[in-house]
Protein backbone atom coordinates (compact mmCIF):
# COMPACT_ATOMS: atom_id res chain seq x y z
CA UNK A 1 0.00 0.00 0.00
CA UNK A 2 1.51 3.30 -1.09
CA UNK A 3 1.06 6.19 1.28
CA UNK A 4 1.61 9.80 0.31
CA UNK A 5 1.57 11.06 3.88
CA UNK A 6 4.73 12.58 5.33
CA UNK A 7 6.40 10.65 8.18
CA UNK A 8 5.20 13.32 10.63
CA UNK A 9 1.65 13.10 9.32
CA UNK A 10 1.73 9.35 9.62
CA UNK A 11 3.01 9.52 13.22
CA UNK A 12 0.26 12.01 14.10
CA UNK A 13 -2.34 9.79 12.51
CA UNK A 14 -1.15 6.82 14.53
CA UNK A 15 -1.49 8.69 17.79
CA UNK A 16 -0.11 7.10 20.91
CA UNK A 17 0.57 3.41 21.30
CA UNK A 18 -2.70 3.31 23.29
CA UNK A 19 -1.11 1.56 26.26
CA UNK A 20 0.90 4.43 27.76
CA UNK A 21 -1.76 5.06 30.39
CA UNK A 22 -1.50 1.54 31.81
CA UNK A 23 1.09 2.33 34.49
CA UNK A 24 -0.67 5.55 35.41
CA UNK A 25 -4.03 3.78 35.75
CA UNK A 26 -2.61 0.89 37.80
CA UNK A 27 -1.01 3.36 40.24
CA UNK A 28 -4.41 5.01 40.77
CA UNK A 29 -6.39 1.78 40.99
CA UNK A 30 -4.02 0.35 43.61
CA UNK A 31 -4.06 3.70 45.46
CA UNK A 32 -7.88 3.70 45.63
CA UNK A 33 -7.92 0.10 46.88
CA UNK A 34 -5.29 0.92 49.51
CA UNK A 35 -7.35 3.73 51.08
CA UNK A 36 -9.74 1.38 52.97
CA UNK A 37 -7.13 -1.39 53.22
CA UNK A 38 -4.64 0.91 54.99
CA UNK A 39 -7.28 1.92 57.53
CA UNK A 40 -8.02 -1.79 58.14
CA UNK A 41 -4.27 -2.57 58.39
CA UNK A 42 -3.76 0.15 61.03
CA UNK A 43 -6.61 -1.39 63.02
CA UNK A 44 -5.04 -4.82 62.59
CA UNK A 45 -1.63 -3.67 63.79
CA UNK A 46 -3.27 -2.07 66.84
CA UNK A 47 -4.98 -5.38 67.67
CA UNK A 48 -1.90 -7.51 67.05
CA UNK A 49 0.49 -5.20 68.93
CA UNK A 50 -1.60 -5.71 72.07
CA UNK A 51 -1.47 -9.51 71.81
CA UNK A 52 0.94 -12.43 71.69
CA UNK A 53 1.65 -15.21 69.18
CA UNK A 54 -1.55 -17.09 70.05
CA UNK A 55 -3.71 -14.07 69.36
CA UNK A 56 -1.92 -13.40 66.07
CA UNK A 57 -2.51 -17.00 64.89
CA UNK A 58 -6.14 -16.85 65.99
CA UNK A 59 -6.57 -13.48 64.26
CA UNK A 60 -5.04 -14.54 60.95
CA UNK A 61 -7.08 -17.78 60.92
CA UNK A 62 -10.22 -15.69 60.60
CA UNK A 63 -10.92 -16.00 56.83
CA UNK A 64 -11.79 -12.29 56.54
CA UNK A 65 -8.54 -11.20 58.19
CA UNK A 66 -6.48 -13.67 56.14
CA UNK A 67 -8.10 -12.51 52.90
CA UNK A 68 -7.69 -8.82 53.69
CA UNK A 69 -4.08 -9.36 54.81
CA UNK A 70 -3.20 -11.17 51.57
CA UNK A 71 -4.97 -8.55 49.43
CA UNK A 72 -3.38 -5.67 51.35
CA UNK A 73 0.10 -7.17 50.98
CA UNK A 74 -0.33 -7.96 47.28
CA UNK A 75 -1.65 -4.50 46.40
CA UNK A 76 0.87 -2.73 48.66
CA UNK A 77 3.83 -4.51 47.09
CA UNK A 78 2.42 -3.82 43.61
CA UNK A 79 1.89 -0.12 44.46
CA UNK A 80 5.28 0.36 46.11
CA UNK A 81 7.04 -1.30 43.19
CA UNK A 82 5.35 1.19 40.86
CA UNK A 83 6.19 4.13 43.13
CA UNK A 84 9.84 3.19 43.59
CA UNK A 85 10.11 2.60 39.85
CA UNK A 86 8.99 6.16 39.12
CA UNK A 87 11.48 7.55 41.64
CA UNK A 88 14.35 5.54 40.12
CA UNK A 89 13.35 6.58 36.59
CA UNK A 90 13.28 10.22 37.68
CA UNK A 91 16.62 10.39 39.43
CA UNK A 92 18.87 7.67 37.99
CA UNK A 93 19.92 8.33 34.42
CA UNK A 94 22.83 5.95 33.81
CA UNK A 95 21.27 3.10 31.83
CA UNK A 96 23.03 0.18 33.51
CA UNK A 97 22.63 1.58 37.04
CA UNK A 98 18.97 2.34 36.39
CA UNK A 99 18.27 -1.11 34.96
CA UNK A 100 20.07 -2.78 37.88
CA UNK A 101 18.11 -0.83 40.51
CA UNK A 102 14.82 -1.41 38.67
CA UNK A 103 15.51 -5.15 38.61
CA UNK A 104 16.40 -5.16 42.33
CA UNK A 105 13.17 -3.24 43.01
CA UNK A 106 11.14 -5.76 41.04
CA UNK A 107 12.80 -8.80 42.61
CA UNK A 108 12.65 -7.45 46.19
CA UNK A 109 8.95 -6.59 45.82
CA UNK A 110 8.13 -9.88 44.10
CA UNK A 111 10.08 -12.07 46.50
CA UNK A 112 9.13 -10.35 49.76
CA UNK A 113 5.50 -9.95 48.70
CA UNK A 114 5.22 -13.63 47.77
CA UNK A 115 7.06 -14.72 50.91
CA UNK A 116 4.73 -12.65 53.12
CA UNK A 117 1.60 -13.98 51.40
CA UNK A 118 2.74 -17.62 51.54
CA UNK A 119 3.62 -17.17 55.23
CA UNK A 120 0.14 -15.83 55.97
CA UNK A 121 -1.54 -18.61 54.02
CA UNK A 122 0.56 -21.21 55.86
CA UNK A 123 -0.66 -19.96 59.24
CA UNK A 124 -4.19 -19.18 58.07
CA UNK A 125 -4.73 -22.59 56.45
CA UNK A 126 -2.86 -24.53 59.12
CA UNK A 127 -6.03 -24.89 61.16
CA UNK A 128 -5.74 -27.29 64.06
CA UNK A 129 -2.00 -26.94 64.57
CA UNK A 130 -2.24 -23.96 66.85
CA UNK A 131 -5.77 -22.95 65.99
CA UNK A 132 -6.96 -23.41 69.54
CA UNK A 133 -4.59 -20.79 70.86
CA UNK B 1 7.76 43.18 16.81
CA UNK B 2 10.25 42.76 19.60
CA UNK B 3 13.06 45.24 19.96
CA UNK B 4 16.12 43.21 19.03
CA UNK B 5 18.51 45.94 20.14
CA UNK B 6 17.67 45.22 23.79
CA UNK B 7 19.36 42.32 25.52
CA UNK B 8 16.99 39.39 25.45
CA UNK B 9 15.14 38.35 28.58
CA UNK B 10 16.93 35.45 30.33
CA UNK B 11 15.63 32.12 29.24
CA UNK B 12 13.19 30.49 31.69
CA UNK B 13 14.83 27.94 33.92
CA UNK B 14 13.69 24.42 34.54
CA UNK B 15 12.67 23.73 38.15
CA UNK B 16 15.96 22.47 39.53
CA UNK B 17 16.62 23.53 43.11
CA UNK B 18 20.07 25.12 43.10
CA UNK B 19 21.09 28.29 41.25
CA UNK B 20 24.80 27.76 41.60
CA UNK B 21 24.98 31.55 42.07
CA UNK B 22 26.37 33.53 44.97
CA UNK B 23 23.02 34.78 46.22
CA UNK B 24 20.36 32.47 47.58
CA UNK B 25 21.44 28.94 46.76
CA UNK B 26 17.81 28.03 46.11
CA UNK B 27 16.27 28.96 42.80
CA UNK B 28 12.76 28.65 44.18
CA UNK B 29 11.13 30.05 47.28
CA UNK B 30 10.11 27.21 49.57
CA UNK B 31 6.39 26.63 49.37
CA UNK B 32 4.00 24.34 51.19
CA UNK B 33 3.08 22.47 48.02
CA UNK B 34 6.78 21.72 47.44
CA UNK B 35 6.88 20.14 50.88
CA UNK B 36 3.79 18.02 50.23
CA UNK B 37 5.26 16.78 46.95
CA UNK B 38 8.70 15.93 48.36
CA UNK B 39 7.21 14.36 51.49
CA UNK B 40 4.88 12.20 49.40
CA UNK B 41 7.92 10.53 47.86
CA UNK B 42 9.88 10.44 51.13
CA UNK B 43 7.00 8.81 53.02
CA UNK B 44 6.49 6.44 50.08
CA UNK B 45 10.08 5.26 50.47
CA UNK B 46 9.58 4.99 54.26
CA UNK B 47 6.47 2.86 53.68
CA UNK B 48 8.49 0.66 51.31
CA UNK B 49 10.60 -0.21 54.35
CA UNK B 50 7.39 -0.49 56.37
CA UNK B 51 5.99 -3.07 53.94
CA UNK B 52 9.21 -5.08 54.31
CA UNK B 53 8.69 -4.96 58.09
CA UNK B 54 5.12 -6.19 57.55
CA UNK B 55 6.52 -9.03 55.44
CA UNK B 56 8.99 -9.82 58.24
CA UNK B 57 6.01 -9.95 60.62
CA UNK B 58 4.26 -12.53 58.42
CA UNK B 59 7.44 -14.59 58.05
CA UNK B 60 8.06 -14.53 61.82
CA UNK B 61 4.46 -15.61 62.41
CA UNK B 62 4.91 -18.58 60.08
CA UNK B 63 8.19 -19.54 61.76
CA UNK B 64 6.64 -20.02 65.19
CA UNK B 65 6.19 -18.60 68.70
CA UNK B 66 9.89 -17.99 69.43
CA UNK B 67 10.60 -16.07 66.23
CA UNK B 68 7.33 -14.17 66.65
CA UNK B 69 8.21 -13.16 70.22
CA UNK B 70 11.66 -12.07 69.01
CA UNK B 71 10.10 -9.98 66.22
CA UNK B 72 7.71 -8.35 68.69
CA UNK B 73 10.50 -7.54 71.14
CA UNK B 74 12.49 -5.82 68.37
CA UNK B 75 9.48 -3.70 67.34
CA UNK B 76 8.60 -3.09 71.00
CA UNK B 77 12.05 -1.71 71.84
CA UNK B 78 12.61 2.03 71.88
CA UNK B 79 14.21 2.19 68.41
CA UNK B 80 11.40 -0.09 67.19
CA UNK B 81 8.76 2.24 68.60
CA UNK B 82 10.43 5.26 67.00
CA UNK B 83 10.35 3.44 63.64
CA UNK B 84 6.70 2.46 64.14
CA UNK B 85 5.78 6.04 65.07
CA UNK B 86 7.50 7.28 61.92
CA UNK B 87 5.67 4.65 59.88
CA UNK B 88 2.30 5.65 61.40
CA UNK B 89 2.98 9.28 60.47
CA UNK B 90 4.17 8.24 56.99
CA UNK B 91 1.14 6.02 56.43
CA UNK B 92 -1.41 8.69 57.38
CA UNK B 93 0.47 11.39 55.47
CA UNK B 94 0.81 9.26 52.32
CA UNK B 95 -2.83 8.18 52.66
CA UNK B 96 -4.18 11.74 52.97
CA UNK B 97 -1.89 13.19 50.31
CA UNK B 98 -2.67 10.22 48.06
CA UNK B 99 -6.38 11.05 48.32
CA UNK B 100 -5.44 14.67 47.52
CA UNK B 101 -3.69 13.43 44.38
CA UNK B 102 -6.73 11.33 43.44
CA UNK B 103 -8.95 14.41 43.78
CA UNK B 104 -6.53 16.32 41.55
CA UNK B 105 -6.80 13.52 38.99
CA UNK B 106 -10.50 14.35 38.65
CA UNK B 107 -9.50 17.92 37.76
CA UNK B 108 -10.63 19.47 41.03
CA UNK B 109 -8.69 21.47 43.63
CA UNK B 110 -5.81 22.39 41.34
CA UNK B 111 -6.01 26.16 41.93
CA UNK B 112 -3.12 27.55 44.00
CA UNK B 113 -5.45 28.54 46.85
CA UNK B 114 -7.11 25.09 47.01
CA UNK B 115 -3.79 23.25 46.70
CA UNK B 116 -2.34 25.29 49.59
CA UNK B 117 -5.43 24.72 51.72
CA UNK B 118 -5.52 20.96 51.06
CA UNK B 119 -1.80 20.79 51.93
CA UNK B 120 -2.57 22.20 55.38
CA UNK B 121 -5.46 19.73 55.75
CA UNK B 122 -3.14 16.83 54.85
CA UNK B 123 -0.53 17.87 57.44
CA UNK B 124 -3.20 18.38 60.10
CA UNK B 125 -4.82 15.01 59.36
CA UNK B 126 -1.50 13.13 59.44
CA UNK B 127 -0.54 14.66 62.80
CA UNK B 128 -4.00 14.22 64.36
CA UNK B 129 -4.51 10.64 63.14
CA UNK B 130 -1.03 9.59 64.27
CA UNK B 131 -1.51 11.04 67.75
CA UNK B 132 -4.98 9.47 67.97
CA UNK B 133 -3.71 6.00 67.01
CA UNK B 134 -0.83 6.21 69.49
CA UNK B 135 -3.20 7.41 72.20
CA UNK B 136 -5.44 4.38 71.48
CA UNK B 137 -2.35 2.12 71.45
CA UNK B 138 -1.31 3.37 74.89
CA UNK B 139 -4.84 2.67 76.21
CA UNK B 140 -5.20 -0.81 74.71
CA UNK B 141 -1.86 -2.19 75.84
CA UNK B 142 -0.41 -2.15 72.33
CA UNK B 143 2.74 -0.36 73.52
Amino acid sequence: MVSYRTPLGRARGLGSAKHGAGHWVSERVTAIALVPLTVWAVYGVLRLAAGDYGLAVHWIQDPLNATLAVITLAISFWHMHAGMRVIVEDYIHKALTKTTILLINLFVCGLMGALAIVSILKVALGAGVLGGA
Amino acid sequence: MTDVSKTPRPRPKSPHLVTGGLGSPLLWRWHITMWTSILHRATGVALYVGALIAAAWAIALAQGPDQYAQFKSVLGSWPGKVVMFGLTLSAFYHLANGVRHLVWDTGHGLEVKSANASAVVVFAFAAAATLAIWAIASQTGAL
